[in-house]
């Protein structure tokens, strides 16, 4: 399936170990829309991996499969498994996820309005059992990756911009102590330089504390600069995958994602049978 | 001062001690919408139902105590012994929680997602259900309920005002215990939401109940908390209105005069349930004294209705309904 056999010599360390494993799932909703036609995917210990995609490609469906979140949206995984560390987890309530490491930031941020920042970072520590020392301790270091948080604190979040809001919905992501963040869509709605800002911390996360990423975004661009690995998605079906760096390099990926054409292939027609022939492929 | 002023003033307050039990019983609708969207139609029979069973455990009644000698053709008559006041009243929340429990175990939990029109069904359903049950559990006479809460007219009041005024104030003592309680009980209700953990969990499940399954808080464990203190609320509106005028069907019917509480103070509002029972309970009592005899009347039935009609259409969010935040 994969596309692209080499690999630049700093992804090596971070594939060692597949930490979340999708095997070939399948997504309907409502019993009968069929979103994820055969999804498979790896996110390794201590990397970036973008799942990239356009509108309604199935990236949030993807990530709510795994955090499994659909149940509430009547959406269903069909077929295939979702293992994470070895284990079957599509079964498990989100909050039994949660405490395994596993927590979603989703699309739209979705901060509790009415509470202030910081309480809704407290809420993100609500499956811990570790006394309210660690928390605090947790709280700080959030503070310290985010410091405009801590100006913040306690505004309403509902009333905050939507930066801040961002990075409150990843902040209290972090509140749980998680091994893994199901990002989805961290870019939607904010100025590039923000966009750079969120993605730096992102990394700094990432590289410092180790905490493992799986990315959805339609910002193939910034996400592939970042991320170790990729996946992209098209109508529910992976047509590619590889190293960021080679993905950033591939001819299709330039032409289709990142608006450049080096080739020249313009035409309507070379775009259809171009997506029949990775449809076939993947 | 003239009798007019003063007949006022004892009519003012007789309508603020009937407005904090309307506010006691909107404050349980407004739990429950708050944290789950739901418009719980069995808010009033839960408050019914509640002190029924608060009565039964204190007379030592058997559950199902018919039910049982029709079946198997007993003749039990009550366990024979009374249960203290307190010890009765833990039992009885212990039963809502119960209750709670199952109504979230068979109903909700397979409604989660849900339009809202669908879940004020089930609560339709619901009221009617435990209407029945009620009655199956501990029979269908008017009972009287006697917790020790003092009774009749308040002397000093009565005594004061007389020395200062040479016109004695009439005020229930039931009126004052019930006020107090309303107070501790909604000083309680907001620490809780506001300082604890749980309380928290409360609060973002009501503004975001998919952000807050993502973070790991357990929507069903939210309802069974929401529900059982909306049973405790309705617990201790069931004993306040139980002993002002007995434990009744009609005591359920207290919920439509919540329902005027929630238009004027929004649907969404812990402030707005108290000041909106308030406004009503002394607009009610205020405009039956006035203009009451112009009319011929008998306009307690229908004046919350209009004063609350008037206040949807100038503010349709109620008086504190909570803003809507507008996304960026
Ligand atoms: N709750 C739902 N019920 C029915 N269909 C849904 C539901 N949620 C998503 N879909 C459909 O599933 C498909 C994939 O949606 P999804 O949100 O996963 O895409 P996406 O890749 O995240 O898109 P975007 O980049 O716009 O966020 C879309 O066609 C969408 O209409
Ligand atoms: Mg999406």
């Amino acid at each position: 399936m994969s596309m692209t056999e080499t690999h630049a010599p700093s992804e090596q360390q971070a594939e060692t170990e597949a930490l979340l494993d999708v095997r070939n799932i399948e997504v309907i909703y409502n019993s009968v829309i069929l979103v994820l036609k055969g999804v498979s995917l790896q996110v390794p210990k201590g990397g970036i991996t973008a799942l990239l995609g356009g509108n309604g490609a199935g990236k949030t469906t993807a990530l709510k499969a795994i955090s499994n979140l659909l149940k509430s949206e009547r959406g269903e995984v069909t077929k295939g498994q979702i293992l994470y560390r070895g284990e079957r987890v599509q079964d498990l309530v989100p909050s039994e996820l949660v405490k395994r490491g596993v927590i979603q930031v989703m699309e739209g941020r979705h901060c509790f309005e009415h509470l202030t920042i910081e309480e809704n970072l407290m809420t993100g520590a609500y499956t811990r059992r570790d006394g309210r020392a660690r928390v605090e301790e947790d709280l700080d270091l959030v503070y310290t990756y985010f410091p405009r948080l801590k100006e913040r604190r306690r505004s309403q979040a509902g009333y905050t911009s939507g930066g801040e809001q961002q990075m409150c919905a990843i902040g209290r992501a972090l509140m749980s102590r998680p091994e893994t963040i199901l990002l989805d869509e961290p870019s939607m709605g904010l100025a590039p330089q923000l966009v750079e800002e969120i993605f730096g911390i992102v990394k700094d996360l990432n590289e410092r504390e180790g905490v493992s990423f799986l990315l959805a975004e339609q910002n193939t661009n910034v996400a592939l600069r970042f991320a170790h690995r990729g996946y992209i998605l098209e109508s529910g079906r992976i047509v590619m995958d590889g190293a960021a760096a080679d993905l950033r390099e591939n001819p299709d990926v330039k032409e289709f994602y990142l608006g450049m054409s080096d080739e020249g292939r313009k035409s309507f027609r070379d775009t259809r049978s171009y997506r029949r022939r990775k449809r076939w492929l993947s | 001062m003239p009798d007019q002023v003063l007949f006022a003033l004892e009519v003012t307050i007789n309508g603020l001690m009937a407005g904090v039990l309307y506010a006691l019983v909107a404050l349980g609708f407004v739990l429950i919408f708050k944290a789950s969207g739901i418009f719980n139609y069995a808010q009033g029979v839960m408050a019914l139902f509640a002190a029924l069973t608060l009565v039964g455990i204190m007379e030592g009644q058997v559950p199902f105590e018919h039910l049982i000698n029709a079946t198997f053709g007993t003749g039990i008559h009550g366990f024979g012994w009374q249960v203290p006041a307190i010890l009765a009243i833990v039992l009885t929340v212990v039963v809502m929680v119960i209750f709670a429990w199952v109504v979230n175990w068979l109903v909700l939990r397979h409604l989660v997602g849900q339009e809202p029109i669908i879940l004020f069904m089930a609560t339709i359903g619901l009221a009617y259900f435990l209407e029945g049950l009620g009655d199956m559990m501990w029979g269908s006479d008017i009972r009287t309920l006697d917790v020790g809460l003092p009774q009749g007219i308040n002397t000093l009041v009565d005594q004061v005002t007389f020395d200062a005024f040479g016109y004695g104030l009439f005020i229930d003592n039931l009126d004052i215990s019930a006020t107090i309680i309303a107070i501790v009980l909604v000083a309680a209700l907001v620490a809780f939401s506001q300082y604890t953990k749980e309380g928290r969990a409360l609060r973002a499940v009501a503004d975001d109940h998919q952000a807050a399954l993502s973070v790991g808080i357990s929507l069903n464990f939210i309802w069974v908390l929401t529900w059982s203190i909306a049973g405790f609320v309705a617990l201790v509106a069931g004993i306040v209105w139980g002993a002002k005028s007995g434990v009744q069907f009609s005591l359920s019917l207290i919920a439509l005069k919540a329902l005027p509480v929630l238009m004027l103070g929004g649907f969404t509002s812990i402030p707005g349930a108290i000041v909106g029972g308030l406004i009503i309970g002394v607009g009610e009592k205020l405009f039956e004294f006035w203009v009451g005899p112009l009319v011929g009347g008998a306009t307690e039935n229908w004046f919350a209705y209009v004063l609350a009609l008037v206040f949807l259409v100038f503010r349709p969010q109620g008086l504190f309904g909570e803003r809507i935040i507008e996304r960026v």
